[in-house]
């Protein structure tokens, strides 16, 4: 039993940041219906944007590894991100915005491509170590816990589920109680009628672009803080992992996408604890396979039906 | 109020409209009829700046509009209720009128719109919670109308408002029509297939044929044109 719980701990942990990478995928699918296969690599630049400004940043401000130097480098590598994420926009899809999906589609995988092959042409093909924001111990559970103080939880575990489920929050309030938000919905429902009742699809595009590449980056620090060796093919299976956690959770849908990450973290926690490490991928991408054909549409979305 | 100067537009290759002038004078319902693939729906789509157009001016309230996006075009008090009504079938009746109201940041003048339309719209102050895709179709024309007068618009275009809705809807949405323009002030452009009821509803009309104004006139005389009998008016 303490077993089984500790793979669901250590899931969970894995689980918020396939949600956080997943959460982009699905909000700019639900904007442009097409997968931005560079997401992955934006994630990979976040965990990079943490290594070079991390240290930085700490020795700057002056905090060393700390929260507060976390939450630093964190919003640096969200800003960056988002930055980073808006120039793709604005650079490779926005000039093809009225052409076939598959154009789109093999342009994002040329990003993609090119991303990881300029990512090792700067940062070296070689793992490089991350920078201690914070330093990482085992938590020690008190004594009320009882059977379950067994457990080993870590500090970057908290503070990787802590921030995740602070940020899913904050992308709720975004997208459900603001007026861009509004807009978003607006528009990944009907583009005209959304042009229609004023709204600039190139702003809120590249908004929802800002946004989701700033979770892909913050993602890439939480990562990195639980597992310092980072390398630029990291976004690679990363970013495959979170797409499946969007398609099963329904792609388009933001819940969905945080169900989805979730489950995928779990199952492959699981896989590694009970079967074994080598059988991982496999059962991941059964999962997917087995999800487009019995319910294409994920666990939480429904059948796109256009009323004419 | 707007003038539409030798408009052509093409769908790539295909040409919709060759060259269509027509004017609209501030206060009035004019009518633009005609047939399937007549070009009425591109007519509207270009004014509203959803396409552009080959050459040709559009010029509304004495500025010229035809190279402004979309967006900007709405800002400045033309409104277009699209063809198929394009509610946003997944949000809610209220978040549907808070779209309309997506450019307009006067809270009073936003309450008094809101008043006005669920005010002539009774149904939808009924359904403000719910998911506007469930409601019928008349009622989704209904809320195409209200999301459109929720921007505040000084000119109203609607693609045709009869299209798939029970005869005694269409009535009310009618009278509906009528109402908006005399008492809330708005100019109104209404492309129908319904010509009968189009033509007693506004005062003049212009009708088209494969991208090309045919016939025009005061309403009242095109209803007793013998050759729009024949065609749209049922003998
Ligand atoms: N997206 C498009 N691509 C290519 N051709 C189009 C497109 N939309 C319309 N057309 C063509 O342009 C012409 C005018 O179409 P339009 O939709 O304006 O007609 P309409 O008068 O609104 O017809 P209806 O009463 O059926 O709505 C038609 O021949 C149509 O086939
Ligand atoms: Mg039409």
């Amino acid at each position: 039993m303490i077993e089984f719980l500790q793979q669901l701990a250590n899931g969970l942990a894995q689980g918020g940041i396939y949600a956080l990478i997943a959460l982009g995928y699905t909000m700019i699918y639900g904007v442009l219906r097409f997968i931005n296969f560079a997401h992955g690599d934006v994630f990979m630049l976040g965990a990079f944007a943490g290594f070079y400004v991390g240290p930085w940043v700490l020795r700057v401000s002056g905090l060393g590894p700390s929260y507060a130097g976390v939450a630093l480098v964190l919003l640096a590598a969200m800003l960056l991100c988002a930055l980073i994420g808006i120039g793709i926009e604005r650079l490779c899809y926005r000039p093809l915005r009225d052409r076939p999906r598959i154009i789109v589609l093999i342009t994002a995988i040329g990003v993609s491509l090119l991303i990881e092959n300029v990512g090792q042409l700067v940062f070296g093909a070689d793992p490089k170590s991350f920078p201690d924001l914070v330093i990482d111990r085992a938590l020690v559970l008190p004594a009320w816990w009882g059977r379950l103080s067994a457990l080993t939880i870590t500090l970057s575990q908290v503070l990787v589920l802590g921030v995740t489920l602070l940020l899913v929050v904050l992308l709720r309030y975004i997208v459900n109680r603001t007026r861009i938000g509004l807009a978003m919905r607006a528009l990944s429902l009907n583009p005209t009628a959304a042009q229609l009742a004023g709204v600039d699809l190139d702003r809120v595009i590249m908004f929802t672009f800002g946004l989701g590449s700033a979770l892909a980056g913050a993602a890439g620090i939480l990562t990195s803080i639980q597992q310092p060796s980072i390398d630029p093919l990291m976004g690679i299976s990363a970013g495959l992992k979170a797409f499946i956690a969007a398609v099963l959770g329904g792609i388009g849908n933001l819940p969905g996408a945080v169900v989805g990450g979730v489950l995928i973290g779990l199952i492959e926690a699981l896989v590694v604890g009970y079967l074994s490490p080598t059988y991982r991928d496999t059962i991941v991408f059964a999962v997917l396979i087995l999800i487009l054909i019995f319910r294409p549409a994920g666990l939480l979305g429904t059948v796109q039906r256009e009323k004419v | 109020m707007l003038q539409v100067t030798d408009l052509h537009v093409s769908y790539g290759v295909i040409s919709a409209l060759n060259g269509i002038s027509f004017k609209i004078e501030q206060g009035a319902i004019v009518t633009l009829i005609g047939g399937n693939g007549a070009g009425k729906s591109t007519t509207l789509r270009t004014i509203s700046g959803l396409l552009r157009p080959r050459s040709g001016t559009i010029s509304f309230l004495g500025e010229d509009i035809s190279t402004l996006p979309a967006h900007r075009i709405v800002g400045r008090g033309l409104c277009h209720v699209p063809e198929g009504r394009m509610i946003f079938s997944n949000l809610t009746v209220e978040e549907n009128l808070a779209m309309g109201a997506y450019l307009q940041t006067d809270a009073a003048l936003n309450a008094r719109n809101r008043d006005y339309v669920l005010g002539i719209f009774p149904r939808l102050k009924e359904r403000l919670r719910q998911t506007a895709g469930t409601l019928s179709g008349g009622e989704q024309q209904m809320l195409a109308i209200g999301r459109a007068l929720m921007g505040n618009p000084k000119f109203l275009m609607l693609d045709e408002p009869s299209l798939g809705i029970a005869p005694r809807l269409i009535t009310t949405i009618f009278e509906k029509i009528v109402e908006i323009n005399q008492n809330h002030g708005v100019t109104i452009l209404l492309v129908e297939q319904n010509a009968k009821l189009a033509l007693e509803v506004s005062s003049y009309g212009y009708v088209l044929e494969t991208g090309r104004i045919v016939l025009e006139g005061p309403s009242k005389d095109l209803r007793a044109n013998p050759r729009l009998k024949a065609t749209y008016l049922g003998g």
